[in-house]
This record gives structure tokens, sequence and C-alpha cells, in this order.
């Protein structure tokens, strides 16, 4: 069984008039410690069907499974522990809460989790600051430090909660290409070295060409699902050729 | 998420806006220093009543004689209540621990050189101190054998000592009334001013046949009233039952007739008295209390702009798993913070507020002490009330936040 495996989701917004369909159809499975990148056309459906995965959206038809659960027919507070307790997201804009250090914002998924002191909550976010190389950083409000260190403090938030799928929409979005491929260099490291399943939203051919599995999405549908970063791209800008 | 926890990042994060969260709270606490002030003086109101009657004697009945009307003639000098009535009524009623008949006179009191006039001049019966729940500072009350003779002696207040004697012992000293000797034999003890300011002190008391034989000279054994305490306060009705009863047969009133007398409860005038101190103090707390009501209404209105400020926020929480009811928590548990911290600070302020106007009242009523009451019921339901101020005004802003969605949330910028 694999770890997620969707079956004809379907995600569509009802605009009154017009129906705009997000995602038709999409069915596919991802196994444990796959790196993942999707890729395509703006407003081809790519944070539709990140939102979906991550437990964030409901598609309005289809079947997701993850981990051999359920989610579409999930209630929201039994979707925010499974996000709580089996993913960990990163976003484009970081989204740390401001006023708010380091430490405190890695802790901040551990207190929604039962039976945990705050002891253990502080020396988790500790180590995982650590893990992200930001050891030195503990007490640095999110406005004292560099996108990239947020970026990072964010990966150490995903990962405080041991999640085993970890996901970004479009992460290195908004830093510079030196520490965009830092960031990714972490994302290939927790691949490899901990069997962490990566899902990435992406626009850069360099961070797509980083994955081992590329799919390729257009019109809210999976055009090409390859490792091979050329077909993808080829993929990518057929109907521009045309 | 524990409580705790939820309480520590409720702290937090209105630690974050300190400003804001301090006149947010300023609300509360004006709300509830006014409730808590308000009830204590109105508290402090029928306590300073309630005093007074204590004073006059709780459990005091007054029976009146009552002037009857006869073809339109009003019989002025009919006799109808007399001493010897007051002394069955002791005699004869088992709810009744003392009587005193009281017969009124006035006249300028002369000592030495020095003149004076008295709020009242009395005559009454030997258990008069019994009666009006008094006791003797210096000397003794007349006796049963002064009154038998209508001896020329009389007890006087302590104003009177003052006024007449200055430092000087008054005891067997010589007074004249209308030219005739009294001698004082005792000092009554201070009382003070009575609720609308009078001086109790300002009294000269005599046997009541030396006020009628002497004073008067008259030879009716009528008497102006007839002061008469029940034994217990519990017992005031039954009292002035059988007072009824035994003075309808004494006067031989046939039934359906008007009666020549009329007895008065003073518990009536306590009871009306309570209503009106009960009702002033409704009506200061009910101000009080929509002032809480704004507070409140700030609150609402401060969580309301929070949860909009912080919908971003909520968006992160919500996306690393934070339930909806853990979102609703946390902005409820702000509001009970920020009212609760209001309702303990305006407690504080309150009695504050309310000892300070007591020692105004008293500083600028010299005489009347008011009592110091701080009303801890009333503070404890004001904490309460705060609590659930916060709770309701609470409630609205944090469940719209706990239902938005995360995605949406996620975008708000
Ligand atoms: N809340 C919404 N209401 C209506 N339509 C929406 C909503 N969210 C997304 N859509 C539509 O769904 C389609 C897919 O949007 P989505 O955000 O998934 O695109 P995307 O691939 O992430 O694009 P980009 O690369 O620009 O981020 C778009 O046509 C968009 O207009
Ligand atoms: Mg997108």
């Amino acid at each position: 069984m694999a770890l997620i495996e969707l079956r004809e989701v379907r995600r569509s917004y009802d605009l009154g008039e017009i129906q705009v369909h997000a995602l038709r159809e999409v069915t596919l499975n991802i196994e444990r410690g796959e790196y993942v990148a999707l890729i395509g056309p703006s407003g081809s459906g790519k944070s539709t069907l990140m939102n979906t995965l991550g437990c964030l959206d409901r598609p309005t038809g289809g079947s997701y499974l993850l981990d051999g659960q359920e989610i579409v027919s999930m209630s929201r507070d039994q979707r925010a522990k499974i996000r709580n307790q089996q993913l960990g997201f990163v976003f484009q804009n970081f989204n740390l809460l401001n006023r708010t250090t380091a430490v405190e914002n890695v802790e901040l998924p551990l207190l929604y989790r039962q039976g945990m002191t705050s002891r253990q909550r502080r020396r988790i976010a500790i180590e995982m600051l650590e893990k992200v190389g930001l050891g030195e950083r503990l007490d640095h409000y999110s406005s004292q430090l560099s996108g990239g260190q947020q970026q990072r403090v964010a990966i150490a938030r995903a990962l405080a909660t041991s999640p085993s799928i970890l996901m970004g929409d479009e992460p290195t979005g908004n830093l510079d290409s030196k520490t965009s491929r830092e960031v990714i260099a972490l994302f290939r490291e927790l691949n490899e070295t901990q069997n962490l399943t990566v899902i990435l939203v992406t626009h850069d051919p360099a961070v797509a060409k980083n994955a081992r599995r590329k799919i390729v999405l257009r019109d809210g549908e999976v055009v090409a699902d390859t490792p091979d970063i050329d077909i993808a791209m080829g993929a990518l800008h057929r109907e521009d050729d045309e | 998420m524990t409580i705790w926890d939820t309480f520590r990042v409720a702290i937090r994060s209105l630690m974050k806006n300190k400003m804001r969260a301090s006149l947010t709270v300023l609300g509360v606490v004006i709300g509830i220093a006014a409730v808590t002030t308000m009830v204590s003086i109105g508290q402090s109101a029928s306590a300073l009543v309630q005093n007074q009657f204590m004073a006059l004697g709780t459990n005091v009945i007054v029976v009146f004689p009552e002037s009857q009307q006869r073809g339109g003639v009003r019989q002025a000098l009919t006799v109808t209540l007399t001493a010897a009535d007051s002394q069955e009524i002791a005699a004869q009623c088992d709810a009744v621990l003392a009587t005193t008949p009281l017969v009124g006179a006035a006249g300028q009191l002369i000592y030495g050189n020095t003149n004076w006039n008295v709020n009242e001049l009395s005559g009454v019966g030997s258990d008069y101190l019994i009666v009006r729940n008094w006791d003797m500072a210096a000397g003794d009350f007349f006796t049963e054998d002064d009154i038998k003779s209508g001896a020329k002696v009389c007890v006087i207040g302590h104003t009177v000592v003052t006024k007449l004697f200055q430092t000087g012992n008054p005891i067997n000293q010589i007074i004249r009334i209308r030219n005739i000797p009294f001698r004082v034999v005792g000092v009554l003890e201070k009382k003070g001013v009575d609720m609308v300011g009078n001086d109790r002190d300002n009294l000269v008391l005599m046997p009541y046949t030396t006020v009628r034989k002497r004073l008067q000279g008259s030879n009716f054994d009528n008497v102006n009233a007839i002061f008469v305490s029940a034994v217990s306060p519990a017992r005031m009705t039954e009292a002035t039952k059988q007072i009824e009863q035994l003075l309808l047969e004494r006067h031989g009133i046939e039934p359906g007739k008007t009666p020549d007398f009329r007895v008065q409860d003073t518990t009536e005038i306590a009871a009306t008295l309570g209503i009106i101190t009960g009702v002033l103090t409704l009506m200061l707390s009910t101000i009080a209390g929509i002032s809480l009501l704004v507070g409140g209404v700030g609150i609402m209105n401060i969580m309301l702009v929070s949860v909009t400020e912080r919908t971003k926020e909520i968006g992160i929480r919500m996306a690393i798993g934070a339930s909806g009811n853990d979102i609703l928590r946390q902005f409820l548990v702000e509001a009970i913070v920020l009212s609760l911290m209001g309702g303990l600070i305006g407690i504080l302020l309150g009695s504050s507020a309310s000892v300070g106007a007591t020692l105004l009242i008293n500083y600028f009523n010299p005489g009347q002490d008011w009592p110091i009451v701080i009303s801890l019921p009333a503070a404890a339901v004001a904490l309460a009330f705060a609590g659930f101020v916060g709770v309701f005004f609470g409630y609205y802003p944090a469940r719209r936040a706990s239902r938005m969605d995360p995605i949406e949330a996620l975008r708000y910028e």
C-alpha cells in the first residue's frame, strides 16, 4: 500500500455563474521516502493539489487515502489532527508568527499535542533548530532573521512533530538562488538520510531537477509523471510550442 | 493543549499588544470599580440606618393617643392613654419586655447665669433606659420612689453637660426650669446625631409625675405616648397584637368602633427605610452594571479586531494542527484573562474608593459615623460577573476565529 493514494480526485469552485475546475480526476500514488516535485504553469492547480494532499482542503470528489486512512470523509478536527501528527508544512512566505522567537515558533505544533511538557517541547525545538543549522539563533525574533533563516525555522517547525511527509508550496519562491540551493540541499538531505517523504511545488527547474520524480500538471490534470527532467520540461512547454 | 498552556499562550499574546490590552482592561476596571463602590456605599447607608434603629431601641413599639372625633368637635382634653395603661401593658403582655410612659414639656434650662434650650424635655418612667436601649455615663437614673413622689430630679444628655457645665461635674448640681430647681442625678451616655442630623444628646429627662405636677400643673393621668419594647425583634408583631387587644379591652372599645389609640411598630419604619436604601443600592448597581456592560462590549470590540488582525496567525496555527476548539479556547481565554484582570483591579480600586468615600462623608458630617463597609459578596459577584462578561463577549469573536478556513486565513495579508 502506498503512503498516498489519490483516486479521481476533483476540486471545483462554484462561483455562481461559472464553475472553476481546479483539479479534474487526479489519480496518483506516492510511496514512502519519495522526493516529488509538482510543476506546471500558473493556475494549473498545483497549490490546490498541495492543499488537498496537506489535508488543508477537502476535494469535491474522489478518494484520498493517507497511510490507509480516508481523508475525504474526515471532519475538520480529524484533519487538523492528521496535519499535526503526520504532515509538516513549509510555505513560500515562511508563515512564522511575528514577535515570536525562533524556538517558540518551532515549539508551536507541539503545543497542540497531548501530554507533552514544556521542557520536552523546548528540547525538541532546540534539537530541530540545531539540525537546520540555527542552533545559534534560538531566541531571535522572526523579524531578526534573513529569508533563508526564516525558511529554515519553518522547516524546523515542520519537522518538530516528526512527520512522515514534508510538504512545501514553492518553499524557495521568495529566496535568492544561493539560499534557495541551500534550502533544497536540506530537503534532499532529509529525504536521503531520514527517508522522509518530500513533496514540493516549484517553478524553478533547478529545484525540480533535484527531485527524483516530477509530476506535471496542466489545467488541473496530470500530463506527465516522470523521473526525467527533460521529459517533464517538454510536457510543461508543449502547449507554448504549438 | 492543557489549560495551563492555553493560559500561557493567551497571556503571551496579550503581552504582544500591551497598550491595547490595558485599554481593554480599563473598560472592565471602571465597570467593576463602579459596581463595587456603589454596592458598598449602598450597604454602608443601610447599615447606618440599621444602626440608628438599634440606637432607638430595636424592638420599640410606640402607642399614641388618638383624639376622638365626636360630632365633628375634637375632644382634645379627653383622657385616653394613661400611665396606668403603660403599667398594665408591662404587666400583662408576655411579649413585652418593658414600657415607659412619655409626657412632653418645654422650657429653658438655667444653670448659674448660663441658659440653654434642649430638643427634648420629657417625663418618663423608670424603665426608660431598658426600652430605649440606653445606658448611663455617670450617676443613676431616677427611681420608682422619685416617680411616686414626683421628685424634682432629672437626668441630662451629653450635650447639656457640655453646654451648661463645661468641664465641671454636673451630678447633684441644681438646674432651673421655669424657675423650679431640679437636681441632676445622672448623665446619659452619648448617642450622637440621628439620620436627619438631630442631636439626640440634647435632652432632659425627669419622672413623668414630676413633669405633670410641677411643669404642667395637670391633674389628669394622660400621657403623650407609651414606649414599649418587645422581648425580641421576632416577637414585635405578637407584642403589637397583645397591646392592641389589652387597650381595646381596658378602654372599652366595642368591636367595629375606632380605637382611641394607635400602635406604631418601628419595624415598619425600618422596613420602609430598608426598602428605600435597597432601591437606592439597586439603582446605583444598575448604573454601575451598565458601565460594566459597556466594558464588556469593549472587550468584544477589541477581540473582534484582534481576530481579524490575527487571521494569518489563526491560519498558521490551524495549518500546523490546531483544532477549531484549540483556537476557540485560545481567544476565549484571552477575553477571560482580560476581564478577570479588569475585575481584580476594579475590586481593589472600588474598595479603596468606597473606603475613601465613607471617610469623606464622615469628615464632612462629624457625629454621623457612616460605617465602612467593603462588600465581599459584591466583590465576589463582581468578579464572577467579570468572568461572565469575558465569556459572553469573548465567545462570539472566538467562535468566528475557530470557524475560519485555514487556506483563506493563510492567504490573508
Ligand atoms: N478559492 C478559490 N475560489 C475560486 N477559484 C479558485 C480558488 N482557489 C483557486 N482557484 C482557481 O483554481 C485554479 C488553480 O489554482 P491554484 O492556486 O491551484 O494554481 P497554482 O497552480 O498554484 O498557480 P500558481 O503557480 O500561480 O500558484 C485557478 O484557476 C484558480 O483561479
Ligand atoms: Mg500556487
